[in-house]
């Protein structure tokens, strides 16, 4: 008798990093959902560490993004320290909704996600595991390299906190509504135009509240209104995204 | 109360025989309402205070606006009904909204412009209305587009319904946190129709547009609903009468 | 009869609104018929393959 109660625990050993003694299935009883989701969570960071140019990418892409800007617009630092919110927010949905790609796409391929949905956790749970890894992985990096970014366009130090502040919440509530439109888009060939388009009308709300409050972080105003409205985002977000993401994979996989 | 005339909604040949039936009691009510409508806003209404003849536009543009947010909701209860009871039939209306509402969207931002060009200088606008019709546009072209990059209809209609359900979520959300915005970065004067002070001889040919429209929409519905009820439809027998006639 | 072409000075914005809304409630009509002909020939053919037909 197998130790791990079903084949397919061995195929996501062989796919991922968990070890002997800890599976989703734990032989005949299921092993409690946090543990599950934490074991979801440090499997997908194991993995993606494994491929560190991967990791590198969206941020790489966020650079040249924010490069775009004075070179195409001015190259004057105060006209640049004005749109620099914009900017700076452009770059990072941007770079999010590629990074997005990576979120389901290797799970999907090599079965893993077919497990996930059959192993009689809540896929839920699982999801939002796998949201906070891809934000661990590609939100909270943009979060901070974005101060690097705003100086390059001319802001002042003073603003780099809120800058970091702002777009390490947004990114969270980007990376939660990014998980809607990759799980439904799953499998689709060349879907990054498709997944762009759907996602991007989701977001505007964070665009337009990070933005805010970003621009409130540069000008040194109160910032904490729309921060607070952003948490509020990220909270509408992390009850609803999830359980979405969660019937789209189960729509996807059927 | 019997509850039969609602299950029968969700049998295909019931469905698409009494689509069929109905179309032309929407059709020429609508057809008689927009005839209607149109000699009473463009030739019997008198030409408005402010904006002269230029008001007329509206006779084209509200009722277009309407339809853009009245079949977004009629094609996401109907997604939502769908997804929740798995009833073939209504994944087959939501499907037959999509290309509906985008067109009268598309229609709406024009007229709009149009419209916002004599009277506020400018063609566009970032202001709260405008930019929620305009991600209201992308929601339908995201929604059709999401339809058509997948192959297999169950997964299409299941998908592009849960599609359609957050973006029905995410409407009040955008629309609210554009007027905050706005309100923040002191919102330009926006001139605005008082509709319970309009004229009845502006009015009423109005309110027969926007009728005219609602039903305009669902004779097309119908129409629509008979081909998608068809494509989901794999068993034989009573498509073999319909298909043969 | 000119002053309802004219549209008071404002003709160049009012028909073209017209023209767009009448483009589209047309095209509807016209791309509904078209795919409900176009499903009605796809069940025809399926029909046919499996040998059913009408």
């Amino acid at each position: 008798m197998s130790r791990f109660g079903s084949p397919a625990a061995g195929v996501v050993v062989q796919a991922g990093a968990i070890t002997r003694e800890s599976t989703l299935w734990a032989g005949s009883h299921q092993a409690p959902i946090l543990d599950a989701a934490r074991l979801a969570l440090t499997r997908d960071l194991q993995l993606a560490f494994r491929k560190r140019g991967q990791l590198v990418q969206p941020l790489a892409f966020f650079a040249m993004v924010t490069m775009l800007f004075p070179l195409a617009i001015s190259p004057e630092l105060a006209r640049l320290r004005e749109i620099a919110p914009g900017v700076l927010w452009a770059g990072a949905l941007l770079a999010s909704l590629l990074a997005l790609e990576f979120l389901f796409r290797d799970d999907a391929y090599d079965g893993t996600l077919e497990q996930y949905a059959l192993s009689g956790q809540s896929l839920t749970w699982l999801m939002f595991a796998k949201t906070a890894a891809h934000w661990l992985l590609t939100g909270l990096p943009l979060a901070l390299m974005a101060p690097l970014a705003a100086l390059s366009l001319g802001v002042s130090a003073a603003a780099v906190p809120g800058i970091v502040a702002s777009v390490a919440v947004g990114s969270v509530a980007l990376s939660l509504i990014g998980s809607i439109g990759a799980a439904l888009t799953l499998g689709i060939k060349r879907s990054g135009a498709l997944l762009s388009l759907l996602t991007l009308p989701l977001s505007l709300p964070v665009l337009i509240f990070g933005a805010r409050a970003t621009q409130l972080a540069i000008s040194g105003g109160p910032l904490l209104a729309p921060l607070e409205l952003l948490a509020a985002l990220v909270v509408l977000g992390v009850t609803l995204a999830p359980l979405a993401a969660a019937a789209a994979v189960r729509i996807s996989l059927e | 109360m019997t509850w039969t005339w609602f299950h029968r909604l969700g049998s295909p040949p019931y469905v698409y025989g009494l689509a069929t039936r109905l179309t032309p009691w929407f059709a020429w009510p609508a057809a008689l309402l927009i005839i209607g409508g149109l000699w009473g806003g463009l030739v019997l209404a008198p030409p408005d205070y402010q904006q002269g003849d230029g008001f007329r536009i509206i006779y084209v543009h509200a009722p277009s606006a309407w339809m853009s947010l009245m079949v977004y909701t009629t094609m996401a209860i109907a997604a939502a009904v769908g997804l929740i009871w798995r009833i073939k039939v209504a994944h087959a209306v939501a499907a037959s909204c999509a290309p509906i509402g985008a067109s009268f969207t598309f229609a709406a931002l024009v007229t709009g412009a149009l419209w916002g060009q004599p009277m506020w200088g400018t063609y566009w606008e970032w202001d709260p209305r405008l930019t929620s019709e305009l991600i209201l546009l992308f929601l339908y072209l995201g929604y059709m587009g999401l339809r058509a990059g997948l192959e297999d209809t169950q997964r299409a209609d299941r998908a592009s319904a849960v599609l359609a359900v957050v973006g029905v979520v995410n409407v009040p959300i955008i629309h609210y946190s554009v007027t905050w915005w706005n309100s923040l970065h002191q919102a330009p004067s926006v001139m605005r129709l008082a509709k319970p002070t309009m004229a009845a001889s502006m009015l009423v040919p109005l309110l027969m547009m926007l009728l005219g429209f609602t039903l305009f929409f669902g004779a097309v519905l119908l129409v629509r609903l008979r081909g998608e009820v068809l494509n989901r439809e794999r068993s034989a027998s009573w498509i073999r009468e319909i298909v043969s006639t | 009869m000119s002053h309802f072409f004219e549209m008071g000075g404002y003709a160049v914005f009012v028909w073209p609104a017209y023209a767009v809304t009448l483009a589209a409630i047309v095209l509807n009509i016209v791309w509904a018929r078209r795919a409900l002909a176009r499903s009605r020939a796809d069940a025809r053919r399926r029909l046919a393959m499996r040998g059913e037909g009408p």
